[in-house]
């Protein structure tokens, strides 16, 4: 700060950022990239360990004996599932008061705001079935959560099985000391939804379901289970949630610390971990797996039932078992006392999981990258909009030559600001901007009907075109003066959006940033039109949003064609815009309301007359 | 009851060698319950005729605990009732129990009305019983403790009810385990040697649901004139074992499964020592053995109940193996538990770490009577209650109560106290709802473990409930038909307090395991960034003529000393 204080030091020091601008910002938008690629790079990351002292020493001894049996349930309750078509209420609870279980029901119904064409569901409606283990001399204050989804097909009716199988093991045991909630949810999410909305008794998307009778306090941790085989090969661990949120590492750490006990095969986004991190396979594979986290975590969707626990600041994961051609298989039995022992050991907790960290990106079940260290690479993309910004100021302060030093210079922009009309030509765009932002956000809802009614397309199609149409048409507009106060404001409002959007959700800011960043940073009045528009559009949000499908697909080694893509992308959107009204993800309101009006500005900046 | 009292009631004054004016009775009421489950209470009953009061000074002691003797005469205790519990009443699967409590520790004592400061010789109270009993009742200041207005009404004789004698304070944390089981079991004149007290064995009493200790202590009436008081004293254990952990699923208990203990005697300084098993349901559900012929009826809870009685002091009880095994095995697992009229149940709403809300439902069971109760709440000041958000519903219906006390927190000082009489309508719900504000608390005064969260106790439901007797207006079984159309007094309703689970409320929490980080970190920015930018906007610059050589410095001081101006 002394070399800002005196005015000659600080005057070089703006002449070499203004000269040097534009090498500088390549510089470092290379080193974030290159930042961001170091960071699955094994020696560059820690290790995971387990940070909870209540989890970490205790030892416990898994003994669930009945996997066969809890299979054989799980068929039972295939059979009553079929023969009822849906969920077969009055079995579970029945089967769960045989257990010894405190069992309510909870019935809820929700009409979609457009049909989903994915899950093919328009009005839903269903029934929650969740059995209690009341915890012998402990005062309802505690719980923690085992689910399974009910869902249509021959689905998961293992994990209802195996889940039906520990209930009736934990009831006999006496070592609880927390209540323990055994949930069979119906259709996946949105019962998820309706249950937690009715166990918190809040209402934030307007779906009906009738109040829950018993409750079990606050919930400390949740797991969710999926499983659709008898026997798997390995167990996948879902973190991201809502929003991009992540449960604490040390439930993560939980889960491959008794993988590694009980002998499991345990994978992340589907990836095992393997030892050869010097390899250059070895750290693409890496790579891979962070890409892959990154992608659904900047995705802002539950990707799987425990994604909605964590608004409610209860740790949660989703635990899938998978089962691929491989030789090694493990049975019911030992997912059981996998299960067993992490709820063994989450019972043993005195405070909520809040020792290790809740912001991490993982390359592999083993190691983990800290906000720390990941924060740098954001950080080296963000700063080019502040050197642009600062470069432009330079510019717009400089005119007058004979100004011997700084403060006088600034005293001169605002002078020249405030009688400039500048101030107005910059709020005419902004305003006309975030009106079409706003259009963006509530149109494709509310004009979904008439859309049906004019032009052959179905209801889902008609959302979505609805949305590109407001996106493709209302973006030209132009006024004639001041494009570098203008370009000042957006590149600071830009530094501003992405940098929030980054501390909440860090994938989401980094992605945005990586492609809107080159644009923010090119764009002026004096580039070639056509070339740059078609750059611009190929670096808008929409465009960011199609490469990531097929970025997606390609990590996830689905690669599919430019048409199946496009569905795929039209899909998404829907998605997209059905998780804000349904769960309540924020992604879309961000990109029609916050990150489209700014791209809109950059877009008036090079159409400036 | 009071018979054997009464016996004992003569005027002891002038007797040279004075009679023994005390009295013992000892008693385990079993009640199978209707989930497999059975639930075990014991009740020690001391009388003692004397008077602790008026600088008397009682030295001699017989049955009367000394400790608690002291305790009376030395605090001018009128009354007082504290009960430690682990874990929480069901009362939706195990109906109503003979003696509620509420989770953790809970005392409530009403002092003479000579007291002047009644707050100092409460916080006295609190520390010595806490050494009586080894519990954390040191841990009572006045951040919890109220003044109930309504709720507490003395259970003995007199009619002082100024709530200004009164205390009410309750420990939701607390842990109840052996080593408050000891010095309660010491208290009884036959320690746990003789008598039912040696089925109290700590491994088994805490294997189970649900445990709860108490002690009563009151002044009762000598005879029906009143004209002379004895303290009374009851210690009573509720204990319920569960039927899947400790019985592999057979719906069968006896004593040794219980207590793994028999009974052999009775306690020898008992007047009185009998076990009651409830059987009303007999003999469709289950079966007794050894067998007994002496049955006994009493209303309890509003229910008209049969028992099975075991007169320990007879020896024929103990029958030829002189030791009583008692064996309930059911028969079956139909026939449907009556539903308890009166049930609450409690949760905080709402999600993050700012606001959030308190729902309480009370739950009138009663096909057609409403009744009204008394709700008691009392909240942490750093649960900051919004009481202008208070609402009472009932079926879809704003339900105004009939009284309200409201005594806000002081932050630091005192709890909220929040009393209400509201009538519950006849089979509903009745919600209350307040919103509140987590305070953020000084950084010395978070727990240990903050991340756990804060406690709110229990809220306390007083009510005179209708009786299940008097509701069953076709129950001409057993009566005459000219005793039966008129419900008599006694029976129309019964007093129940029903305690609501305890609340566990996350408050923000700094991280505590960076305190150094988030200290360098705050102090940089401050000094750094804060500074320095401070001086830049503040300060002026201007460009200083470079400061003067040597020579001409040193030639300045000696035309200053010369007093010629300097060059």
């Amino acid at each position: 700060m002394g070399l800002l204080s005196d005015p000659n030091r600080r005057r070089a020091l703006i002449n070499l950022l203004t000269r040097l601008n534009a090498p500088i910002c390549v510089v470092c938008y290379m080193a974030g990239v290159a930042w961001f690629m170091g960071l699955a790079f094994e020696p560059f990351t820690l290790r995971t360990y387990m940070s909870e002292n209540a989890m970490g020493s205790t030892m416990v001894e898994e003994r669930f004996p009945s996997g066969e049996r809890a299979v054989a349930t799980g068929r039972e309750f295939a059979a009553h599932k079929k023969k009822v078509s849906g969920m077969p209420v009055e079995w579970l609870v029945k089967t769960m008061q045989a257990r010894g279980l405190e069992v309510y029901t909870q019935r809820f119904s929700r009409t979609l705001p457009f049909p989903d064409e994915n899950k093919e569901r328009y009005m839903v409606k269903g029934t929650n079935v969740y059995g209690i283990l009341r915890a012998p001399r402990a005062p309802r204050t505690e719980a923690l959560v085992l689910s399974a989804p009910c869902t249509p097909g021959d689905n998961n009716n293992q994990a209802v099985g195996l889940l039906l199988g520990l209930a009736q093991y934990f009831r006999n045991q006496i070592y609880w000391a927390k209540d323990i909630i055994f949930l069979v949810n119906d259709h996946d999410l949105i019962g998820m939804q309706a249950w937690l909305e009715g166990y918190h008794h809040t209402n934030t998307t307007g779906m009906d379901w009738s109040p829950l009778q018993g409750r079990g306090g606050s919930i400390q941790a949740a797991l969710s289970l999926e499983l659709s085989s008898d026997v798997v090969t390995s167990m996948d661990l879902v973190l991201e949630g809502l929003n991009g949120q992540l449960p604490n590492l040390d439930l993560a750490n939980l889960f491959y610390a008794f993988c590694q006990k009980i002998g499991v095969l345990c994978t992340i986004q589907g990836k095992l971990q393997r030892n050869d991190w010097d390899s250059v396979s070895g750290y693409s594979h890496a790579v891979q797996t962070m890409m892959l986290m990154v992608m659904k975590q900047a995705s802002g969707r539950p990707w799987g039932d425990h994604g909605l626990f964590l608004r409610y600041h209860i740790e949660a994961a989703t635990i899938k078992g998978i089962n691929s051609f491989r030789q090694y298989k493990t049975d019911a039995t030992t997912i059981g006392r996998l299960l067993e022992g992490m709820y063994r050991k989450l019972n043993n907790l005195l405070e909520r999981l809040h020792q290790s960290y809740f912001f991490y990106l993982m390359p592999s079940l083993s190691h983990f990258v800290s906000i720390g260290y990941y924060m740098p690479a954001f950080g080296l993309l963000a700063v080019i909009l502040l050197l642009r910004a600062l470069d432009l100021w330079v510019q717009l302060a400089t005119p007058p030559p004979t100004t011997e030093d700084g403060i006088a210079d600034i005293e001169q922009v605002r002078h020249a600001h405030s009688s400039s009309p500048g101030v107005l030509s910059v709020l005419t765009p902004l305003v006309i901007s975030h009106l079409t932002g706003a259009a963006l956000y509530m149109l494709p809802i509310r004009f979904q009907e008439m859309a049906v009614e004019h032009f052959p397309v179905s209801e889902t199609e008609a959302v979505v075109l609805t949305a590109i149409a407001v996106y493709t048409l209302l973006t030209i507009i132009g006024t004639e003066q001041g494009w570098r106060v203008l370009k000042l404001v957006a590149l600071l409002y830009l530094a501003v959006l992405l940098g929030c959007t980054a501390l909440i959700n860090f994938s989401l800011g980094f992605i945005l940033a990586l492609t809107l960043v080159p644009a923010a940073a090119f764009v002026t009045p004096h580039v070639p039109k056509v070339l740059s528009a078609f750059v611009l559009v190929i670096l808008s949000p929409a465009c960011t949003l199609l490469f990531s499908v097929f970025f997606f697909q390609e990590l996830q080694e689905m690669p599919v064609s430019f048409l199946d893509g496009w569905l795929l992308y039209l899909s998404v959107i829907s998605q997209g815009i059905l998780d804000h009204f349904l769960y309540g993800s924020l992604v879309y309101p961000l990109i029609a309301l916050l990150v489209y009006p700014c791209w809109l500005l950059f877009w008036n900046i090079l159409f400036w007359k | 009851h009071y018979a054997a009292a009464q016996k004992q009631a003569e005027p002891a004054v002038l007797q040279p060698t004075p009679q023994p004016k005390d009295d013992f009775q000892e008693e385990l009421v079993v009640r199978p319950l209707h989930s497999g489950d059975i639930y075990a209470s014991f009740q020690f009953r001391t009388l003692w005729e004397t008077d602790f009061m008026r600088g008397n000074k009682v030295s001699h002691y017989r049955l009367f605990p000394k400790s608690l003797g002291q305790v009376i005469s030395k605090f001018s205790v009128r009354e007082l009732h504290i009960s430690f519990t682990q874990g929480y009443w069901r009362t939706m699967q195990w109906g109503q129990p003979y003696l509620p409590s509420p989770p953790g520790a809970e005392l409530w004592v009403w002092f003479q009305d000579s007291v002047t400061d009644v707050d100092a010789t409460w916080k006295e109270l609190t520390n010595v019983l806490s050494g009586i009993f080894c519990a954390s009742l040191n841990f009572i200041d006045s951040t919890n403790t109220v003044q109930p207005s309504a709720s507490f009404k003395p259970l003995g004789i007199g009619n002082v009810t100024d709530h200004r004698f009164l205390r009410y304070a309750t420990l939701p944390r607390e842990i109840v385990c052996t080593e408050n089981l000891t010095p309660w079991k010491k208290l009884l004149p036959c320690g746990s040697k003789a008598g039912l007290a040696v089925l109290l064995k700590s491994e088994k009493l805490f294997h189970s649901s649900f445990h709860s200790q108490a002690v009563h202590i009151r002044p009762v009436c000598q005879d029906w004139q009143c004209k002379t008081t004895s303290w009374e004293l009851r210690q009573t254990l509720n204990v319920v074992f569960d039927l899947h952990n400790s019985g592999q699923g057979k719906r069968e208990w006896s004593l040794f499964k219980m207590f793994s203990r028999t009974l052999t005697e009775a306690c020898p300084l008992a007047s009185s020592s009998k076990i009651y098993i409830d059987i009303t349901d007999n003999p469709e559900q289950f079966e007794l053995s050894p067998a007994t012929s002496l049955l006994s009826q009493a209303m309890v809870l509003g229910d008209r109940r049969t028992f099975s009685v075991y007169d320990l002091t007879q020896q024929d009880t103990f029958g030829s193996v002189r030791s009583l095994n008692l064996l309930i095995r059911w028969k079956s697992t139909e026939g449907d538990m009556l539903r308890p009229l009166l049930h609450a149940e409690r949760y905080v709403a709402g999600y993050g770490l700012q606001t959030g809300e308190i729902h309480t439902l009370m739950y009138n069971h009663h096909p057609y009577r409403s009744f009204p109760v008394l709700l008691l709440d009392s909240v942490p000041w750093y649960l900051r209650l919004y009481i202008h958000t208070l609402t009472v519903t009932s079926k879809g219906k704003d339900n105004k109560p009939s009284y309200i006390h409201y005594q806000p927190s002081k932050d630091r000082v005192r709890p909220h106290l929040l009393e209400m009489l509201v009538q519950l309508p006849p089979n509903s719900v009745t919600e209350v709802t307040v919103q509140f504000e987590r305070a953020l608390l000084k950084w010395t005064e978070y727990t240990p473990d903050p991340n756990h969260g804060f406690y709110v106790g229990s809220s306390v439901i007083s009510s005179l409930v209708p009786s299940t007797v008097a509701m069953d207006t076709n129950s001409t079984r057993e009566r005459p038909l000219f005793s039966s159309f008129f419900p008599c007094k006694e029976e129309s309703s019964y007093f129940v307090r029903v305690y609501t689970e305890p609340l566990l409320v996350n408050l923000p929490t700094p991280d505590f395991s960076m305190p150094y980080n988030v200290i360098c970190l705050t102090c940089t920015v401050v000094a750094v960034g804060y500074g320095s930018l401070y001086n830049l906007l503040t300060r002026s610059f201007q460009i200083e003529e470079p400061s003067p050589g040597l020579a001409k410095r040193i030639a300045n001081v000696i035309r200053k000393m010369r007093g010629v101006p300097p060059l």
